[in-house]
Protein backbone atom coordinates (compact mmCIF):
# COMPACT_ATOMS: atom_id res chain seq x y z
CA UNK A 1 0.00 0.00 0.00
CA UNK A 2 3.01 2.41 0.30
CA UNK A 3 4.62 1.46 -2.49
CA UNK A 4 1.39 2.28 -4.29
CA UNK A 5 1.33 5.64 -2.47
CA UNK A 6 4.89 6.53 -3.21
CA UNK A 7 4.49 5.24 -7.20
CA UNK A 8 1.03 7.56 -7.34
CA UNK A 9 3.06 10.49 -5.70
CA UNK A 10 5.44 10.69 -8.65
CA UNK A 11 3.01 12.06 -11.04
CA UNK A 12 2.90 15.62 -10.49
CA UNK A 13 -0.87 15.25 -11.66
CA UNK A 14 -1.66 13.12 -8.63
CA UNK A 15 -0.23 15.26 -5.98
CA UNK A 16 -2.24 17.80 -7.05
CA UNK A 17 -5.30 15.72 -7.04
CA UNK A 18 -4.04 14.67 -3.45
CA UNK A 19 -3.60 17.95 -2.28
CA UNK A 20 -6.53 19.94 -3.85
CA UNK A 21 -8.84 16.72 -3.18
CA UNK A 22 -8.10 16.74 0.32
CA UNK A 23 -9.02 20.71 0.92
CA UNK A 24 -12.02 20.53 -1.14
CA UNK A 25 -13.17 17.03 1.01
CA UNK A 26 -12.19 18.72 4.06
CA UNK A 27 -14.12 22.27 3.05
CA UNK A 28 -17.08 20.05 1.82
CA UNK A 29 -17.90 17.85 4.70
CA UNK A 30 -17.37 20.76 7.29
CA UNK A 31 -19.83 23.00 5.43
CA UNK A 32 -21.88 20.17 5.03
CA UNK A 33 -23.05 19.37 8.48
CA UNK A 34 -23.97 22.96 8.88
CA UNK A 35 -25.70 22.30 5.60
CA UNK A 36 -27.74 19.03 6.35
CA UNK A 37 -28.59 19.97 9.97
CA UNK A 38 -30.41 23.09 8.27
CA UNK A 39 -31.92 20.29 5.88
CA UNK A 40 -30.68 22.21 2.68
CA UNK A 41 -28.90 19.05 1.63
CA UNK A 42 -29.95 19.38 -1.72
CA UNK A 43 -28.59 22.53 -2.37
CA UNK A 44 -24.63 20.96 -3.28
CA UNK A 45 -26.38 19.09 -5.93
CA UNK A 46 -28.65 22.02 -7.19
CA UNK A 47 -25.69 24.10 -7.51
CA UNK A 48 -23.67 21.84 -8.94
CA UNK A 49 -26.00 21.46 -12.04
CA UNK A 50 -25.68 25.39 -11.90
CA UNK A 51 -22.23 24.96 -12.29
CA UNK A 52 -22.47 22.51 -15.33
CA UNK A 53 -24.23 25.12 -16.95
CA UNK A 54 -21.75 27.54 -16.69
CA UNK A 55 -19.11 25.64 -17.83
CA UNK A 56 -21.01 24.83 -20.50
CA UNK A 57 -20.91 28.01 -21.70
CA UNK A 58 -17.68 29.56 -20.76
CA UNK A 59 -16.50 26.46 -22.98
CA UNK A 60 -18.50 27.45 -26.00
CA UNK A 61 -17.39 30.55 -26.09
CA UNK A 62 -13.90 29.89 -24.88
CA UNK A 63 -13.89 32.04 -21.55
CA UNK A 64 -12.08 30.88 -18.57
CA UNK A 65 -14.18 28.20 -16.69
CA UNK A 66 -13.31 29.35 -13.26
CA UNK A 67 -14.09 33.17 -13.72
CA UNK A 68 -17.52 32.32 -15.52
CA UNK A 69 -18.77 29.94 -12.70
CA UNK A 70 -17.96 31.37 -9.73
CA UNK A 71 -19.80 34.28 -9.72
CA UNK A 72 -23.37 32.39 -11.19
CA UNK A 73 -23.14 29.60 -8.84
CA UNK A 74 -22.07 32.18 -5.63
CA UNK A 75 -25.19 34.23 -6.87
CA UNK A 76 -27.25 30.60 -7.20
CA UNK A 77 -26.35 29.94 -3.97
CA UNK A 78 -27.31 32.99 -2.19
CA UNK A 79 -30.52 33.05 -3.93
CA UNK A 80 -31.39 29.55 -3.11
CA UNK A 81 -30.39 29.86 0.37
CA UNK A 82 -32.03 33.31 0.62
CA UNK A 83 -35.44 32.07 -1.28
CA UNK A 84 -36.21 29.37 2.07
CA UNK A 85 -36.31 33.07 4.25
CA UNK A 86 -39.45 34.49 2.57
CA UNK A 87 -41.11 31.33 2.22
CA UNK A 88 -42.87 32.28 -1.22
CA UNK A 89 -41.26 29.61 -3.20
CA UNK A 90 -40.24 26.18 -1.32
CA UNK A 91 -37.03 25.80 -1.37
CA UNK A 92 -36.92 22.00 -2.67
CA UNK A 93 -39.03 23.14 -5.45
CA UNK A 94 -36.97 26.20 -6.32
CA UNK A 95 -33.68 23.82 -6.13
CA UNK A 96 -34.90 21.34 -8.20
CA UNK A 97 -36.31 23.99 -10.86
CA UNK A 98 -33.30 25.36 -10.96
CA UNK A 99 -30.80 22.63 -11.43
CA UNK A 100 -33.08 21.23 -14.12
CA UNK A 101 -33.02 24.76 -15.58
CA UNK A 102 -29.09 24.96 -16.04
CA UNK A 103 -28.49 21.61 -16.77
CA UNK A 104 -30.57 22.18 -19.83
CA UNK A 105 -28.88 25.18 -20.44
CA UNK A 106 -26.00 23.12 -20.60
CA UNK A 107 -26.74 20.67 -22.59
CA UNK A 108 -28.69 22.81 -25.09
CA UNK A 109 -25.63 25.30 -25.63
CA UNK A 110 -22.85 22.27 -25.83
CA UNK A 111 -24.70 20.83 -28.62
CA UNK A 112 -25.32 23.77 -30.62
CA UNK A 113 -21.69 24.81 -29.76
CA UNK A 114 -19.20 22.06 -29.91
CA UNK A 115 -20.97 18.90 -29.47
CA UNK A 116 -20.17 16.35 -26.36
CA UNK A 117 -16.44 17.09 -26.19
CA UNK A 118 -14.54 15.20 -23.73
CA UNK A 119 -14.17 18.44 -21.55
CA UNK A 120 -18.07 18.81 -20.98
CA UNK A 121 -17.66 14.99 -20.32
CA UNK A 122 -15.23 15.21 -17.45
CA UNK A 123 -17.54 18.10 -15.64
CA UNK A 124 -20.55 15.73 -15.72
CA UNK A 125 -18.38 12.99 -14.61
CA UNK A 126 -15.36 14.00 -13.42
CA UNK A 127 -11.43 13.72 -14.53
CA UNK A 128 -9.08 13.07 -12.24
CA UNK A 129 -6.31 15.26 -14.34
CA UNK A 130 -8.52 18.15 -14.21
CA UNK A 131 -6.72 19.92 -11.28
CA UNK A 132 -4.46 22.91 -12.12
CA UNK A 133 -1.75 24.42 -10.50
CA UNK A 134 -4.10 27.39 -9.63
CA UNK A 135 -7.26 25.61 -8.71
CA UNK A 136 -4.73 23.75 -6.08
CA UNK A 137 -3.73 27.08 -4.64
CA UNK A 138 -7.58 28.41 -4.52
CA UNK A 139 -8.33 25.02 -2.67
CA UNK A 140 -5.89 25.73 0.09
CA UNK A 141 -7.10 29.37 0.35
CA UNK A 142 -10.92 27.94 0.92
CA UNK A 143 -10.06 25.80 3.33
CA UNK A 144 -7.96 28.11 5.28
CA UNK A 145 -11.31 30.51 5.49
CA UNK A 146 -13.85 27.17 5.60
CA UNK A 147 -11.02 26.55 8.58
CA UNK A 148 -11.09 29.31 10.37
CA UNK A 149 -14.82 30.38 10.04
CA UNK A 150 -15.14 26.70 11.67
CA UNK A 151 -12.56 26.98 15.03
CA UNK A 152 -13.17 30.94 15.25
CA UNK A 153 -16.47 31.30 15.16
CA UNK A 154 -17.39 27.96 16.33
CA UNK A 155 -19.95 28.94 18.48
CA UNK A 156 -21.77 31.54 16.22
CA UNK A 157 -21.82 28.45 13.53
CA UNK A 158 -23.39 26.18 16.01
CA UNK A 159 -26.23 28.96 17.39
CA UNK A 160 -26.98 29.61 13.98
CA UNK A 161 -27.09 26.33 12.24
CA UNK A 162 -29.37 24.83 16.04
CA UNK A 163 -31.33 27.43 16.25
CA UNK A 164 -31.71 30.93 13.60
CA UNK A 165 -34.28 32.77 15.66
CA UNK A 166 -32.47 32.41 18.67
CA UNK A 167 -29.67 33.77 17.28
CA UNK A 168 -30.72 36.34 15.93
CA UNK A 169 -32.51 37.53 19.00
CA UNK A 170 -29.11 37.41 20.88
CA UNK A 171 -27.64 39.69 18.05
CA UNK A 172 -25.81 37.37 15.77
CA UNK A 173 -26.18 38.97 12.38
CA UNK A 174 -28.09 35.57 10.88
CA UNK A 175 -27.90 36.67 7.28
CA UNK A 176 -24.26 37.37 6.95
CA UNK A 177 -23.53 33.92 8.18
CA UNK A 178 -25.99 32.05 6.06
CA UNK A 179 -24.41 34.14 3.35
CA UNK A 180 -21.10 32.81 3.77
CA UNK A 181 -21.81 29.47 4.29
CA UNK A 182 -23.62 29.82 0.91
CA UNK A 183 -20.44 31.95 -0.87
CA UNK A 184 -18.43 29.02 0.55
CA UNK A 185 -20.54 25.91 -0.69
CA UNK A 186 -20.17 27.81 -4.02
CA UNK A 187 -17.04 27.69 -4.41
CA UNK A 188 -15.97 24.41 -3.43
CA UNK A 189 -18.90 23.29 -5.70
CA UNK A 190 -17.11 24.85 -8.47
CA UNK A 191 -13.76 23.93 -7.35
CA UNK A 192 -14.65 20.13 -6.65
CA UNK A 193 -16.70 19.54 -9.83
CA UNK A 194 -14.11 19.22 -12.15
CA UNK A 195 -12.40 16.15 -10.24
CA UNK A 196 -15.27 14.94 -8.85
CA UNK A 197 -17.89 15.34 -11.44
CA UNK A 198 -21.37 17.34 -11.70
CA UNK A 199 -23.11 14.42 -10.61
CA UNK A 200 -20.77 13.47 -8.30
CA UNK A 201 -19.85 16.49 -6.24
CA UNK A 202 -23.01 17.08 -3.80
CA UNK A 203 -22.36 13.79 -1.84
CA UNK A 204 -19.00 15.15 -0.56
CA UNK A 205 -21.49 18.03 1.12
CA UNK A 206 -23.85 15.19 2.46
CA UNK A 207 -22.44 11.68 3.30
CA UNK A 208 -19.67 12.84 5.88
CA UNK A 209 -22.20 14.69 7.83
CA UNK A 210 -24.66 11.89 7.88
CA UNK A 211 -22.17 9.18 8.10
CA UNK A 212 -21.03 10.98 11.48
CA UNK A 213 -24.02 11.62 12.97
CA UNK A 214 -25.26 7.50 13.33
CA UNK A 215 -21.89 7.45 15.48
CA UNK A 216 -21.46 10.70 17.40
CA UNK A 217 -23.57 12.73 19.72
CA UNK A 218 -22.58 16.41 20.41
CA UNK A 219 -22.16 19.21 17.42
CA UNK A 220 -18.75 19.66 17.97
CA UNK A 221 -17.72 15.32 17.86
CA UNK A 222 -19.50 15.46 14.48
CA UNK A 223 -17.84 18.36 12.90
CA UNK A 224 -14.16 17.16 13.56
CA UNK A 225 -15.70 13.43 12.81
CA UNK A 226 -17.01 14.50 9.65
CA UNK A 227 -13.68 16.25 8.59
CA UNK A 228 -11.39 12.83 9.07
CA UNK A 229 -13.79 10.40 7.94
CA UNK A 230 -14.10 13.08 4.21
CA UNK A 231 -10.57 13.18 3.89
CA UNK A 232 -9.94 9.20 4.86
CA UNK A 233 -12.70 8.63 2.29
CA UNK A 234 -11.41 10.88 -0.48
CA UNK A 235 -7.55 9.06 -0.01
CA UNK A 236 -8.83 5.36 -0.12
CA UNK A 237 -11.16 6.20 -3.38
CA UNK A 238 -7.96 8.20 -4.96
CA UNK A 239 -6.14 5.15 -4.56
CA UNK A 240 -8.57 2.39 -6.01
CA UNK A 241 -9.00 4.89 -8.67
CA UNK A 242 -5.47 4.64 -9.33
CA UNK A 243 -4.91 0.79 -8.71
CA UNK A 244 -7.64 0.22 -10.72
CA UNK A 245 -7.90 2.57 -12.89
CA UNK A 246 -11.66 3.62 -12.31
CA UNK A 247 -13.29 7.33 -12.47
CA UNK A 248 -11.95 8.70 -9.43
CA UNK A 249 -15.72 10.70 -8.22
CA UNK A 250 -17.12 7.48 -8.48
CA UNK A 251 -14.60 5.50 -6.56
CA UNK A 252 -14.48 8.54 -3.76
CA UNK A 253 -18.78 8.32 -3.58
CA UNK A 254 -18.43 4.58 -3.10
CA UNK A 255 -16.18 4.79 -0.14
CA UNK A 256 -17.97 7.64 1.40
CA UNK A 257 -21.31 5.25 1.09
CA UNK A 258 -19.16 2.18 2.64
CA UNK A 259 -18.06 4.30 5.57
CA UNK A 260 -21.96 5.71 5.78
CA UNK A 261 -22.65 1.65 5.94
CA UNK A 262 -19.78 0.99 8.34
CA UNK A 263 -20.81 3.20 10.98
CA UNK A 264 -24.22 2.64 10.33
CA UNK A 265 -23.89 -0.84 11.40
CA UNK A 266 -21.54 -0.25 14.34
CA UNK A 267 -24.20 2.30 15.48
CA UNK A 268 -26.93 -0.81 15.03
CA UNK A 269 -24.59 -3.37 16.98
CA UNK A 270 -24.55 -0.80 19.43
CA UNK A 271 -27.99 -0.75 19.99
CA UNK A 272 -28.48 -4.17 19.93
CA UNK A 273 -25.28 -4.42 22.23
CA UNK A 274 -26.93 -2.78 24.94
CA UNK A 275 -30.26 -4.77 24.20
CA UNK A 276 -28.47 -7.95 24.80
CA UNK A 277 -26.29 -6.60 28.28
CA UNK A 278 -29.89 -5.57 29.81
CA UNK A 279 -31.27 -9.12 28.62
CA UNK A 280 -28.28 -10.20 30.71
CA UNK A 281 -28.59 -7.89 33.35
CA UNK A 282 -32.45 -8.25 33.80
CA UNK B 1 -36.08 48.32 40.99
CA UNK B 2 -39.61 49.90 39.51
CA UNK B 3 -38.57 50.94 35.91
CA UNK B 4 -39.77 48.86 33.75
CA UNK B 5 -37.98 46.33 31.80
CA UNK B 6 -39.34 46.85 28.78
CA UNK B 7 -42.28 49.86 27.59
CA UNK B 8 -44.16 50.06 24.62
CA UNK B 9 -46.05 53.30 23.87
CA UNK B 10 -48.81 53.15 21.07
CA UNK B 11 -46.47 51.35 18.79
CA UNK B 12 -47.69 49.64 15.64
CA UNK B 13 -45.73 46.97 14.27
CA UNK B 14 -45.99 45.87 10.65
CA UNK B 15 -44.93 45.05 6.56
CA UNK B 16 -44.65 47.26 3.78
CA UNK B 17 -46.85 50.07 4.54
CA UNK B 18 -49.71 47.61 6.28
CA UNK B 19 -50.24 47.14 10.12
CA UNK B 20 -50.62 44.21 11.70
CA UNK B 21 -50.78 45.39 14.93
CA UNK B 22 -51.78 48.78 15.79
CA UNK B 23 -51.43 51.16 19.02
CA UNK B 24 -50.04 48.78 21.48
CA UNK B 25 -49.53 50.53 25.12
CA UNK B 26 -47.87 48.18 27.87
CA UNK B 27 -45.26 47.61 29.87
CA UNK B 28 -43.55 44.61 31.62
CA UNK B 29 -41.76 45.17 35.17
CA UNK B 30 -39.37 42.93 37.26
CA UNK B 31 -41.18 39.52 38.09
CA UNK B 32 -44.34 40.43 36.00
CA UNK B 33 -46.36 37.49 34.38
CA UNK B 34 -47.77 38.83 31.17
CA UNK B 35 -49.74 36.54 29.09
CA UNK B 36 -50.65 37.65 25.27
CA UNK B 37 -53.26 35.84 23.91
CA UNK B 38 -55.84 35.89 20.46
CA UNK B 39 -56.73 34.30 17.57
CA UNK B 40 -54.79 33.11 15.01
CA UNK B 41 -53.85 35.71 12.89
CA UNK B 42 -54.29 38.45 15.31
CA UNK B 43 -50.54 39.99 15.35
CA UNK B 44 -49.38 37.96 18.23
CA UNK B 45 -46.43 36.61 16.42
CA UNK B 46 -45.73 40.01 14.54
CA UNK B 47 -46.25 41.77 18.17
CA UNK B 48 -42.99 39.20 19.83
CA UNK B 49 -40.92 39.60 16.54
CA UNK B 50 -41.13 43.33 17.67
CA UNK B 51 -40.66 43.18 21.09
CA UNK B 52 -37.24 40.84 20.22
CA UNK B 53 -36.07 43.80 18.14
CA UNK B 54 -36.13 41.56 14.95
CA UNK B 55 -38.87 44.19 13.73
CA UNK B 56 -38.72 48.14 13.52
CA UNK B 57 -42.02 49.79 15.08
CA UNK B 58 -43.03 51.66 11.94
CA UNK B 59 -44.68 54.10 15.14
CA UNK B 60 -45.12 54.83 18.47
CA UNK B 61 -41.88 54.28 20.86
CA UNK B 62 -40.44 51.11 22.69
CA UNK B 63 -38.02 51.03 25.72
CA UNK B 64 -36.00 48.47 26.95
CA UNK B 65 -33.96 48.62 30.50
CA UNK B 66 -30.29 49.34 30.17
CA UNK B 67 -30.00 45.25 31.73
CA UNK B 68 -32.16 44.07 28.86
CA UNK B 69 -30.21 46.35 26.52
CA UNK B 70 -27.00 44.70 27.46
CA UNK B 71 -27.48 41.18 27.72
CA UNK B 72 -30.48 40.76 25.71
CA UNK B 73 -33.94 39.02 25.80
CA UNK B 74 -33.84 35.39 26.90
CA UNK B 75 -36.31 34.16 24.22
CA UNK B 76 -37.48 30.30 23.98
CA UNK B 77 -38.66 30.28 20.50
CA UNK B 78 -41.73 27.50 18.69
CA UNK B 79 -38.97 24.20 18.40
CA UNK B 80 -38.23 23.82 14.35
CA UNK B 81 -38.84 20.30 12.70
CA UNK B 82 -34.96 20.29 11.78
CA UNK B 83 -33.87 20.29 15.94
CA UNK B 84 -36.02 16.78 16.17
CA UNK B 85 -32.10 14.69 15.45
CA UNK B 86 -30.02 17.43 15.83
CA UNK B 87 -26.60 15.65 16.75
CA UNK B 88 -26.01 18.31 20.00
CA UNK B 89 -25.20 17.63 23.80
CA UNK B 90 -27.07 19.39 26.70
CA UNK B 91 -24.05 21.16 27.77
CA UNK B 92 -23.93 22.68 23.83
CA UNK B 93 -27.12 23.51 23.63
CA UNK B 94 -27.32 25.39 27.23
CA UNK B 95 -24.16 27.07 26.65
CA UNK B 96 -25.19 28.77 22.77
CA UNK B 97 -27.11 30.73 25.28
CA UNK B 98 -24.36 32.83 26.64
CA UNK B 99 -23.68 33.97 22.98
CA UNK B 100 -24.37 37.71 23.52
CA UNK B 101 -22.28 37.47 26.87
CA UNK B 102 -19.18 37.12 24.05
CA UNK B 103 -18.76 40.45 21.84
CA UNK B 104 -16.00 39.98 20.04
CA UNK B 105 -14.37 36.93 21.93
CA UNK B 106 -13.98 33.60 19.89
CA UNK B 107 -14.77 31.27 22.88
CA UNK B 108 -16.35 30.67 25.72
CA UNK B 109 -14.82 30.87 29.04
CA UNK B 110 -15.18 29.80 32.48
CA UNK B 111 -17.42 32.42 33.65
CA UNK B 112 -20.19 31.26 30.98
CA UNK B 113 -19.20 27.86 31.42
CA UNK B 114 -20.53 28.16 35.20
CA UNK B 115 -23.34 30.41 34.33
CA UNK B 116 -24.55 27.18 32.17
CA UNK B 117 -24.21 25.17 34.76
CA UNK B 118 -25.94 27.24 37.36
CA UNK B 119 -28.80 27.75 35.01
CA UNK B 120 -28.65 23.21 34.02
CA UNK B 121 -28.70 23.22 37.93
CA UNK B 122 -31.86 25.37 38.39
CA UNK B 123 -33.75 23.47 36.05
CA UNK B 124 -32.64 20.23 37.22
CA UNK B 125 -30.80 19.01 34.08
CA UNK B 126 -27.51 19.09 35.29
CA UNK B 127 -27.05 15.15 35.04
CA UNK B 128 -28.20 15.13 31.60
CA UNK B 129 -25.93 17.72 30.43
CA UNK B 130 -23.37 14.95 28.08
CA UNK B 131 -26.75 13.97 26.68
CA UNK B 132 -27.60 14.01 23.28
CA UNK B 133 -30.44 16.74 22.79
CA UNK B 134 -32.11 14.31 20.60
CA UNK B 135 -32.42 11.84 22.59
CA UNK B 136 -34.58 13.47 25.45
CA UNK B 137 -38.17 13.83 26.13
CA UNK B 138 -40.59 16.77 24.75
CA UNK B 139 -40.57 18.09 28.58
CA UNK B 140 -36.49 17.79 28.68
CA UNK B 141 -36.05 19.36 25.75
CA UNK B 142 -38.30 22.66 26.94
CA UNK B 143 -36.01 22.69 29.84
CA UNK B 144 -32.91 22.77 28.36
CA UNK B 145 -34.10 25.50 26.24
CA UNK B 146 -34.89 27.64 29.30
CA UNK B 147 -31.94 27.11 30.79
CA UNK B 148 -30.38 28.41 27.46
CA UNK B 149 -32.79 31.52 27.47
CA UNK B 150 -31.76 32.27 31.29
CA UNK B 151 -28.26 31.93 30.09
CA UNK B 152 -29.41 34.67 27.89
CA UNK B 153 -30.49 36.98 31.08
CA UNK B 154 -32.34 36.32 34.66
CA UNK B 155 -34.40 39.19 33.96
CA UNK B 156 -37.23 38.86 31.08
CA UNK B 157 -38.39 35.38 29.68
CA UNK B 158 -40.01 35.29 26.47
CA UNK B 159 -41.58 32.19 25.74
CA UNK B 160 -43.47 32.10 21.82
CA UNK B 161 -46.59 29.29 22.46
CA UNK B 162 -44.39 26.01 24.76
CA UNK B 163 -46.65 23.85 24.97
CA UNK B 164 -47.24 23.13 21.32
CA UNK B 165 -46.71 19.23 21.04
CA UNK B 166 -46.16 18.61 24.83
CA UNK B 167 -48.54 16.11 26.29
CA UNK B 168 -51.05 17.25 29.69
CA UNK B 169 -48.90 16.04 32.07
CA UNK B 170 -45.99 17.33 30.53
CA UNK B 171 -47.77 20.89 30.10
CA UNK B 172 -48.24 20.91 34.19
CA UNK B 173 -44.77 20.95 34.66
CA UNK B 174 -43.65 22.98 32.33
CA UNK B 175 -46.19 25.74 34.00
CA UNK B 176 -44.54 24.51 36.78
CA UNK B 177 -41.55 25.65 35.76
CA UNK B 178 -42.12 28.74 34.86
CA UNK B 179 -44.30 29.66 37.84
CA UNK B 180 -41.30 28.76 39.76
CA UNK B 181 -39.24 30.57 38.05
CA UNK B 182 -41.52 33.24 38.20
CA UNK B 183 -42.18 33.44 41.80
CA UNK B 184 -38.76 32.49 43.47
CA UNK B 185 -36.25 33.61 41.18
CA UNK B 186 -38.05 36.64 40.30
CA UNK B 187 -37.59 36.20 36.46
CA UNK B 188 -40.41 38.73 34.28
CA UNK B 189 -42.48 36.37 31.86
CA UNK B 190 -44.09 37.19 28.50
CA UNK B 191 -45.88 34.40 27.57
CA UNK B 192 -47.65 34.24 23.98
CA UNK B 193 -50.55 31.13 24.26
CA UNK B 194 -53.64 29.68 23.25
CA UNK B 195 -53.46 27.72 26.04
CA UNK B 196 -55.46 30.55 27.96
CA UNK B 197 -57.49 28.69 30.34
CA UNK B 198 -53.82 27.04 31.81
CA UNK B 199 -52.41 29.92 32.26
CA UNK B 200 -55.30 32.71 33.66
CA UNK B 201 -54.90 30.90 36.86
CA UNK B 202 -51.10 31.59 37.08
CA UNK B 203 -50.82 35.28 34.81
CA UNK B 204 -50.71 38.60 36.93
CA UNK B 205 -51.47 40.24 33.48
CA UNK B 206 -52.92 39.37 30.38
CA UNK B 207 -53.24 41.27 27.17
CA UNK B 208 -55.68 40.30 24.37
CA UNK B 209 -54.94 40.97 21.15
CA UNK B 210 -56.71 41.81 17.39
CA UNK B 211 -54.58 43.56 15.52
CA UNK B 212 -55.35 46.37 18.26
CA UNK B 213 -55.11 45.78 22.11
CA UNK B 214 -58.81 44.27 23.56
CA UNK B 215 -57.94 43.78 26.70
CA UNK B 216 -55.00 44.55 28.71
CA UNK B 217 -54.76 44.24 32.42
CA UNK B 218 -55.18 41.98 35.47
CA UNK B 219 -55.38 38.62 35.04
CA UNK B 220 -58.55 38.28 37.46
CA UNK B 221 -60.54 41.11 35.55
CA UNK B 222 -60.06 39.61 32.25
CA UNK B 223 -62.90 36.76 32.94
CA UNK B 224 -65.60 39.57 33.36
CA UNK B 225 -64.77 41.33 30.47
CA UNK B 226 -66.63 40.31 26.75
CA UNK B 227 -63.61 39.26 25.14
CA UNK B 228 -62.31 37.18 28.03
CA UNK B 229 -65.73 35.49 28.43
CA UNK B 230 -65.70 34.68 25.00
CA UNK B 231 -62.04 33.18 24.97
CA UNK B 232 -62.91 31.41 28.09
CA UNK B 233 -65.67 29.82 26.75
CA UNK B 234 -69.19 28.94 28.43
CA UNK B 235 -68.21 28.72 32.20
CA UNK B 236 -71.29 30.71 33.45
Amino acid sequence: MMGLLREMLSYPFLVRAFLGGTFISLCASLLGVSLVLKRYSMIGDGLSHVSFGALSIAVAFGWAPLAVSLPVVGAAAVLLLGLTGNGKLRSDAAIAMISAGSLAVGILVTSLTTGMTTDVSSYMFGSILAMNRQEVFLGAGLSAVVLGLFVFCYNRVFAVTFDESFAKATGVNVRLYNTLLAVLTAVTIVLGMRMMGAMLISSLVIFPALTSMRLFKSFKSVVVSAGVVSVVCFWIGLMLSYAYSVPAGASVVLVNLAGFVCFWGIERLRGCGCFIFCLWGG
Amino acid sequence: MNEPLLKCEHVDFGYENYDVVRDVTMEIVCGDYLCIVGANGSGKSTLMKGLLGLLKPTGGTITFSEELKRAGIGYLPQQTPAQRDFPATVREVVLSGCLGRLGLRPFYSQREWTLAKTNMEKLGILALKDACYRELSGGQKQRVLIARALCATDSLLVLDEPITGLDPETTQDFYHVIRHLNRAEGVAVLMVTHDIHNVISQAKKVLHLNQTVLYYGPAEAYRDTACGREFLGGEE
